[in-house]
């Protein structure tokens, strides 16, 4: 480990030494007037020493070429158009100046955005969203942030716990983002956290919840495809971790509970979008929230966040056939429905995973119902295909809002 | 159930111009899935009852833009990330769309449901004839199995003649 160190000092070491400076850089527009002019421009390009950098290159005599001079040979080049009559300006006196600029308005930029609200109606990195689950738990006395387990890639699995006192109180679990690409429900998720943790205490329904329950909320369940879909893939819904005998990655989280695993609708092969995982809970995304519920016990409600299709469905996924409390929630599933599509007239179907969308087994709602937790539910949030997994971000907010009163009809009946 | 033929399904539909949310026009279609084979597309009747929306001013407008562009449009992740579409490059999404269209139709089987994710690139290529082309590459989620499937398709499209689709 100590020669780790050392190495990495040294390395940062290095790289600070010779970290590149713009002082005294200077970057000139030059106008040129015909081929003959634009010739000299090329063959000042093809001069190595001189160390320019053309921003827009000589091409033809109607663009204008912008370049990046380095100190030492500004005056040079400017000797050099001169005595060829080529015409040019300045366009940035001191290179460095800009630069130093910029990065000043940057970081009191995100100064302002530290101290200020955060943007709920913008898609964040892991990193903010993290920041914002901190500046929650360090706002609101009942609100604290709790890890329950590590990602594959050993990200922490951050849960929002908020709980205004009591032992063991009966509880509501809501995660969002087990399919990374799924990108509105992250974003939901976290709107919906500040908005439960402000209008505890002004509005009657939320402040008389949280004095009866607890609820946990786990804004991003798939921490390591979140960030891949930032770094890599926009596109990619599942675990990054390596099946052994394949070249490709990853296992679909949504496959790998303990309920009718490896049956019908699901996939077998570890290059599919939906393939299981070798064996039920092999995902530790997955092992992590199954343990964290048993072993805390006393949970009424299981909800989570996909999208998009515009569905809110109940348990059964890996049969086609109605769970014993069918009546009941497709009835609470009906009046959520309603909920959500009071606020814009956004309409939501209701029904079983297996009649509404189709035959999934391994899901979590499935596993959550058939180890005692009757209120199980999965939404499929907005739209219904025009923007699919690409939601614009000026729709946050409004999918937020219709949600939660969805969400709200729910939990005052579990209550 | 038609014996040794397939399964055909009768359907109406109401079909809501995205552009103009106050239009809707009512459709009837025959769909006819043909038995067993994953090779022939299904067969498709439509008949539009009402009057679709004319867009003959933008269409123009459109035409002429593209054919004055100096260098050839080139375009990728429509919409983006963050679900962003700069105005300019609306058409060419719609035209993707039109083109998803015609993927997911030769593709479909009553087991299927496509929608256009993303255009991933799109290049214009000029041509001497009077038709715009744009080669796509579409990437298209299949909701039963999630997965996104890419797909090269090209566009031809012209005001008075509409847009043909080849793969």
């Amino acid at each position: 480990a100590n020669m780790k160190l050392i190495l990495i000092f040294s390395a940062l070491l290095g790289a600070s030494l010779c970290l590149e400076t713009f002082v005294g850089h200077q970057v000139l527009r030059i106008k040129t007037k015909n081929e003959e002019e634009v010739k000299q421009l090329q063959l000042l390009e093809s001069l190595e020493h001189l160390e320019l950098d053309f921003w827009i290159n000589p091409s033809a005599p109607a663009l204008p070429v912008d370049v990046r001079i380095p100190a030492a040979s500004v005056q040079s080049v400017k000797a050099f158009l001169e005595s060829q009559g080529i015409e040019y300006s300045i366009l940035i006196e001191d290179l460095q100046d800009v630069l130093d600029k910029e990065k000043q308005d940057m970081a009191e930029s995100a100064q302002r955005q530290r101290s200020s609200s955060f943007d709920f109606g913008a898609y964040h990195t892991l990193d903010e969203i993290n920041a914002e689950l901190d500046h929650l738990a360090s706002e609101y006395s009942f609100v604290r942030k709790i890890q329950i387990g590590e990602s594959y890639e050993k990200r922490p699995l951050y849960v929002l716990k908020f709980s205004t006192g009591g032992s063991n109180r009966p509880a509501i679990w809501l995660d969002a983002g087990i399919h990374s690409r799924e990108w509105v429900t992250q974003a939901s998720a976290l709107w919906i956290a500040n908005k439960i943790a402000s209008d505890y205490g002004t509005d009657a329904s939320v402040t008389s919840l949280l004095d009866k329950m607890d609820l946990f909320l786990l804004p991003v369940a798939n921490p390591d495809g979140f960030v891949y879909t930032h770094t890599s893939n926009r596109m990619w819904r599942k675990t990054r971790s390596k099946i052994p005998g394949s070249v490709c990655v990853g296992v679909d989280p949504n496959r790998n509970w303990d309920a009718g695993f490896g049956g019908p609708g699901a996939s077998n092969k570890p290059c599919s979008d939906s393939y299981h995982g070798p064996s039920a809970n092999s995902e530790v995304e997955v092992k992590s929230v199954v343990d964290f519920i048993k072993n805390r016990g006393n949970f009424k409600a299981f909800l989570t966040f996909h999208s998009y299709s515009q569905m809110l469905m109940y348990p059964y996924g890996y049969k086609c056939t109605r769970p014993d409390d069918y009546a009941e929630l497709e009835s609470l599933g009906r009046a959520a429905a309603s909920s959500i599509r009071s606020l814009y007239g956004t309409t939501y179907q209701v029904g079983t995973i297996c009649k509404t969308i189709y035959q999934a087994s391994g899901s979590s709602i499935d596993w959550s119902y058939d180890n005692g937790i009757k209120y199980s539910f999965a939404f499929e949030l907005r739209d219904t295909g025009r923007y699919g997994f690409l939601l614009p971000a000026n729709q946050i907010i409004p999918t937020a809002k219709e949600t939660w009163l969805g969400l709200k009809k729910i939990m005052e009946h579990v209550r | 159930d038609i014996d040794d033929v397939g399964h055909k399904y009768y359907l109406e539909l109401e079909l809501e111009d995205v552009l103009d949310k106050d239009r809707a026009v009512s459709c009837t279609a025959e769909v006819l899935y043909p038995l067993g084979s994953r090779t022939s597309a299904p067969d498709v009747q439509l008949t539009v009852q009402g009057e679709l929306r004319s867009t003959e001013e933008a269409d123009k407008e459109f035409y002429n833009r593209i054919r004055s562009l100096e260098k050839e449009l080139v375009a990728e992740n429509i919409p983006d990330s963050h679900g962003n579409v700069p105005p300019e490059l609306e058409p060419i999404h719609l035209l993707a769309w039109v083109a998803s269209g015609y993927v997911s139709w030769q593709n479909s089987t009553e087991n299927t449901k496509f929608h256009l994710a993303q255009v991933k690139h799109v290049k214009q290529v000029k041509r001497s004839d009077e038709d715009l082309q744009f080669d796509y590459v579409l990437l298209l989620h299949e909701m039963v199995s999630q997965e996104l499937l890419p797909w090269e398709v090209t566009v031809l499209w012209h005001p008075q003649h509409g847009a043909r689709v080849s793969q």
